[in-house]
Order: C-alpha cells, then structure tokens, then sequence
C-alpha cells in the first residue's frame, strides 16, 4: 500500500531514516549477528581465546537436562499464565459488557493494573505470600499448609504464576472487551429471539467471533509470559528453589550474564530468537488485518 | 428494554431472583476489582507500620501510625537497618528521566521514519522499513551479551544515554504513524504543494498538529514502557546513583527474609506504582487508543 501524493526530495528521506536505522543498527542488529556468530564459538580451555565449534552448542544444550528442565519449566509457566490470564480477562470483558450499570466504573476500576511493572507485582505478591509474614502465607500455614516458596519448587512456580498472570488480567480485559464491543448487537437479540440461552450464546456467537482477537492475545500473552516475567522471577525466587523457575529468559540471563559463558548463553539466545519469530509473524498477520480490512 | 429493566428495577428484589443476569455481572466484576485492589491495599498497609510488628507476622489489615516517618525516610534516606538502597527520590528522578526520555525519543524517531517511508519514494524504502519492522523479534534477551560488550565499547555503562537511547528504536511506533499517515488525504498533500509548502513546512505545520492525539496515546503506553522497564537498567546500571526504583525494589527485597525494613519496602513499591498507574487513570482515553491500537 502506498500513496498517490508524494514528495520529491532525493536526500532528505535518508536523513529522516537515520537516527533509527542507526540505534536499530549498533543496537540491535550488530549485537544479534555477534549472539549467532558466538553460538557456534567455544571458549578453548583456560579461556585462552576462541575456536570454531560449530553446532556443537546447540547439541550439548539439547542434551542438557538442566535446559531440558528450564524448557518444562518454561512451557508450564507459560501454559499456565496465559491461561489465567486470558480466561480471567475474558470473564471480566464479558461481564463487563452485560447491560449493567456502571460499565464505565468497573472498566476503570479493572485496567489500571496493567501499568503496574512485573518487578512491583512480585513485591506485592511477596509481601502477602510470605510464609512467615504474609498475611495469605501466614493464613496456609495456620491452615496446615506447609507453605514456603522458599524451599519448595512446586510453591515457588505458583507464586510467580499468579504474580505474572495477576499483572496481565487487565490487558487481555481491555482487548477483549473493545472485541466484544465490535460484535453488533443484533447478532445476540436475534439468538435470544430463537430460544439461545446464555451459555450457547457465548459459544456460540460470541466465542467464535472474537476469534481473531483471541489469537492475537495468544500471541503477545505467550511473548509476556517468555521475555517480560524476568522481572518477576528476579525479584521473588531468582531462579530458585533448585531452578525450579528457572525459565529459558532466566537461564540466558544466569549462563550469559553471571557465569559468563559466552558461547553457550548464545547459542540459547538463537534459540529464543527463532521462538519469538514465530511470535511475532503471529502477532503481525493480525496487525495486517486490522490495517486492511476493519 | 429500556422498560422491562424498569419494571424489573422496581419489584426491589424480585429481579435478583428473576434476573440473575442483572446481578451475576456485579458479582463477578466486583470480584475481579478486589483481587486487583487487594494486594496493593495490603501493600499500603505494611507501608504504614513498622519494621518489628511486620517481621512478627503481627501486621494487623488496618493502617498503623507510622505512615509519614515510613515514606519520609524511603524518600530521603532510602536506607533502614537491614536495606541498603539510594534514597526512593532519586530513584524516582532517573525511573523519570528514563521514561521521558524513551517515551519522548521513541515517538520522535519513529515519526521521522514513518514519515520517510510513507510520504516518499526512494530505493530500498521497503528494505529500510523492513528492517526497523523485523527489530520487533529482536529483544534484549536474545542478544544480551553483545549488546552488553557493545555499551562497554561505548563508554555508556552507568549514564542516562545509555539507560536510553539504545530502547529508543520503535518498530510498532513506526507502524502505527505510518498506519496514520496513510489515511491523510491526498487532496492534504497537494493542497499544501501547490501553496508552496516544501516536505519540512509539511510535516511541522500540517502533519505534526493532525498527528497529535496518535502522539499523546503513544505517549501515555510508551511512558509506562519506559518507566517499567527492568533486564535493560538491570544490566547498565551498576552504580547506586545510577538505580531505577523497580530494580531498587528487587535490590531492597534481597532474598526476601522476613527479618528486614518490610515497611520501608512497602513504601517503595508504592511510591514505585504511583506515577504509571495515576497516567492510565487520567489519561484513559488516550491509553486504550494507544493500546488497542498497537503493542510498545
């Protein structure tokens, strides 16, 4: 798509283009063209210098049950916050879009949290989970829940799935409901007119057209749940008990940035590089169909 | 319809019987709110005591007297007897810096851009855009290594360009001007050329002013952006002066004993979810366009 009217001028695009060509360029491309060319390098012994090691990076991590470890991990923890959060966003839109009074007011009242950063979510999170001051930590343990997600993998993954999924609710709230709004109304008296209850009008008619909507939050819900939660599991298990949140994120951070081994932190940078893209071409059919056809 | 809910409304509580549509939505929204709510409530709370009742696992839900000497000293001292932080305001002060600064560089860039290749024909435009396009698969943590030699190289270790500038790059900010532009008429363009306006008059007289709600709800996700960002200061700053106030948070919390200044980190968090969640609030007509209209 392009326009009719445009302007003759030979340099000044250039120019125009440059400050982000050059930030996308010492930033961006420089360093990932260096993470893929260290993913197939190997620091020699003593790390005296580097020698050509081909794929051998990739295959010893795929032989790694540590990694193999983070990848469960990962896949749970993502699974698990995208359910959470979509289904509750979903709940809330549709609710929300009921001829109810107050719309506007609960509408407010639900979305504010999305500018609440991951880091601050875990803290909040902490501070009520806490197994010997947290009211709700404080509140299992009287219970006779042995709850501590300081020492017990299986807790601490669950504290940081309801930490990440509780900060993203209202995102997929707001996207669903201006989906739910898009539906004409029309489509739902007419059902209700043929008999339809609640709940077949839901699946019926409503579920399937706000199928596009859903993939796309799919998307960015998977993509938030890989790269954005890092704050989240920095800030309350690092990684911990016995990597039992180490996630892929995490575990690029700790091999890259705390161990320092180059070759091998880069050889998952790739990988995560190839799961993104598949991501983000998701994400991108869905931007071109709200661009050309709505 | 509009009868029918009358009617409903003024059998008083016949219609919860009859209509549990008209309450099940309440219910459920209301629930959906105190979820939200409740966490930072209790985060007020232990902002409001001291550290001793916390660490006692004593911390009633009602506020404690200790309101002002908390945030008094997370603001101007940042340090208690067991958390080592830089003091809540400067904290602030870069977290504000580096928002404004990503918010405001983001949108400038990203326009000039769009505006290249939108208004423009010259070789390689579609290279050009593709490359700024594809910049979207590549996150900090896909190239943290190098991207972290490069800064070192560059001399930008601990300063504000480099907490900044390096995130200024826009993939979805230039999608989303160009997106824009291409809906300006063409009779705008000629119009403006036949009255002698060159590209630049162009853009700063007519462009730039119609532009101006797509710019403030742009403004308002990007600022949020900015201010919550955490793996990039994490990795540039070292130095405590240097520190934004969600990696201060993590720094404070440590490894989360309960024996520590829990009331002083309560204040943070607080004082660290102040200015993003005030901007949605006020800004909420500029936030959802901004946000259902494109991601970052």
């Amino acid at each position: 798509m392009r326009r009719r009217a445009i302007f003759d001028n030979k340099g000044l695009p250039y120019l125009l283009l440059l400050p982000q060509l050059v930030i996308v360029g010492i930033f961006f491309y420089w360093p990932a063209v260096q993470s893929i060319s260290l993913s197939l390098l190997r620091q020699t012994a003593f790390g005296f210098g580097v020698r050509f090691a081909g794929l051998q990076n990739f295959l010893e991590l795929l032989h790694d049950p540590y990694y193999l470890f983070s990848f469960r991990t990962t896949i749970l923890f993502s699974v698990a916050v995208v359910a959470v959060a979509m289904s509750l966003g979903l709940l809330l839109a549709v609710m929300a879009d009921s001829p109810i009074r107050g719309t506007g007011v609960y509408k407010t009242l639900l979305m504010w949290p999305y500018a609440i950063a991951p880091a601050v979510a875990a803290a909040l999170w902490l501070f009520l989970f806490h197994p010997s001051i947290g009211i709700i930590g404080r509140m299992l343990n009287a219970y006779g829940i042995r709850w501590d997600y300081m020492l017990n993998g299986s807790h601490a993954l669950l504290l940081v799935i309801l930490a990440a999924a509780w900060k993203q609710v209202s995102y997929n709230f707001i996207f669903f409901l201006a989906g739910l709004q898009s539906i004409p109304k029309s489509l739902l008296e007419a059902a209700e007119v043929d008999g339809a209850g609640a709940m077949q009008r839901f699946w019926r008619i409503l579920f399937p057209l706000l199928s596009p909507t859903t993939f796309f939050l799919l998307a960015v819900n998977m993509i938030f749940a890989f790269f954005e939660t890092f704050g989240v599991i920095h800030a309350l298990t690092k990684g911990g008990p016995a990597k039992a949140t180490e996630t892929l994120v995490y575990k690029v951070y700790v091999d890259g940035v705390i161990n320092l081994d180059l070759g091998r932190s880069s050889a998952q940078s790739v990988i995560l590089l190839i799961i993104v893209g598949i991501g983000t071409m998701i994400q991108f059919r869905y931007l071109e169909r709200r661009v050309y056809y709505l | 319809m509009q009868a029918t809910r009358v009617k409903y409304r003024t059998e008083r509580w016949g219609w919860v019987i009859r209509r549990p549509e008209r309450w099940i939505p309440h219910l459920v929204l209301l629930a959906g709110v105190v979820l939200f709510v409740f966490p930072v409530y209790v985060a007020i709370i232990g902002s409001t005591h001291d550290a001793a009742t916390i660490a006692r696992g004593e911390m009633p839900l009602r506020p404690g007297p200790y309101l002002a000497t908390n945030y008094v000293q997370a603001w101007l001292v940042g340090k208690g007897e067991r958390v080592t932080a830089s003091p809540v305001g400067r904290m602030m002060l870069n977290s504000l810096i580096m928002a404004l600064a990503i918010a405001t560089g983001k949108i400038a860039i990203s326009i000039l851009s769009a505006y290249a290749v939108t208004f423009f024909d010259f070789p390689l435009r579609m290279v050009f855009f593709w490359l700024i396009f594809l910049t979207l698969m590549l996150p900090v943590e896909v190239r943290i290594i190098p991207t972290y030699a490069v800064m070192t190289k560059l001399g930008l270790i601990n300063t504000y360009t480099g907490l900044t500038v390096p995130l200024m790059a826009s993939a979805t900010g230039t999608l989303i001007f160009r997106q824009f532009f291409l809906t300006v008429p063409d009779e705008l363009v000629e119009a403006a050329k036949i009255d002698g306006a060159g590209p630049l008059r162009f853009f700063f007289s007519i462009l730039l002013p119609i532009s101006s709600t797509t710019i403030a709800a742009l403004f308002v996700i990007l600022f949020i952006y900015g201010w919550n960002q955490y793996l990039w200061p994490l990795l540039i700053t070292t130095t405590e002066g240097m520190q934004t106030i969600v990696i201060g948070i993590t720094k404070m919390i440590g490894t989360g004993e309960a024996q520590t200044d829990w009331n002083l980190i309560m204040a943070t968090t607080v004082l660290a979810m102040l200015p993003p969640t005030a901007i949605v609030l006020l800004a909420q007509r500029w936030f959802i366009k901004g946000l259902t209209e494109g991601e970052k």
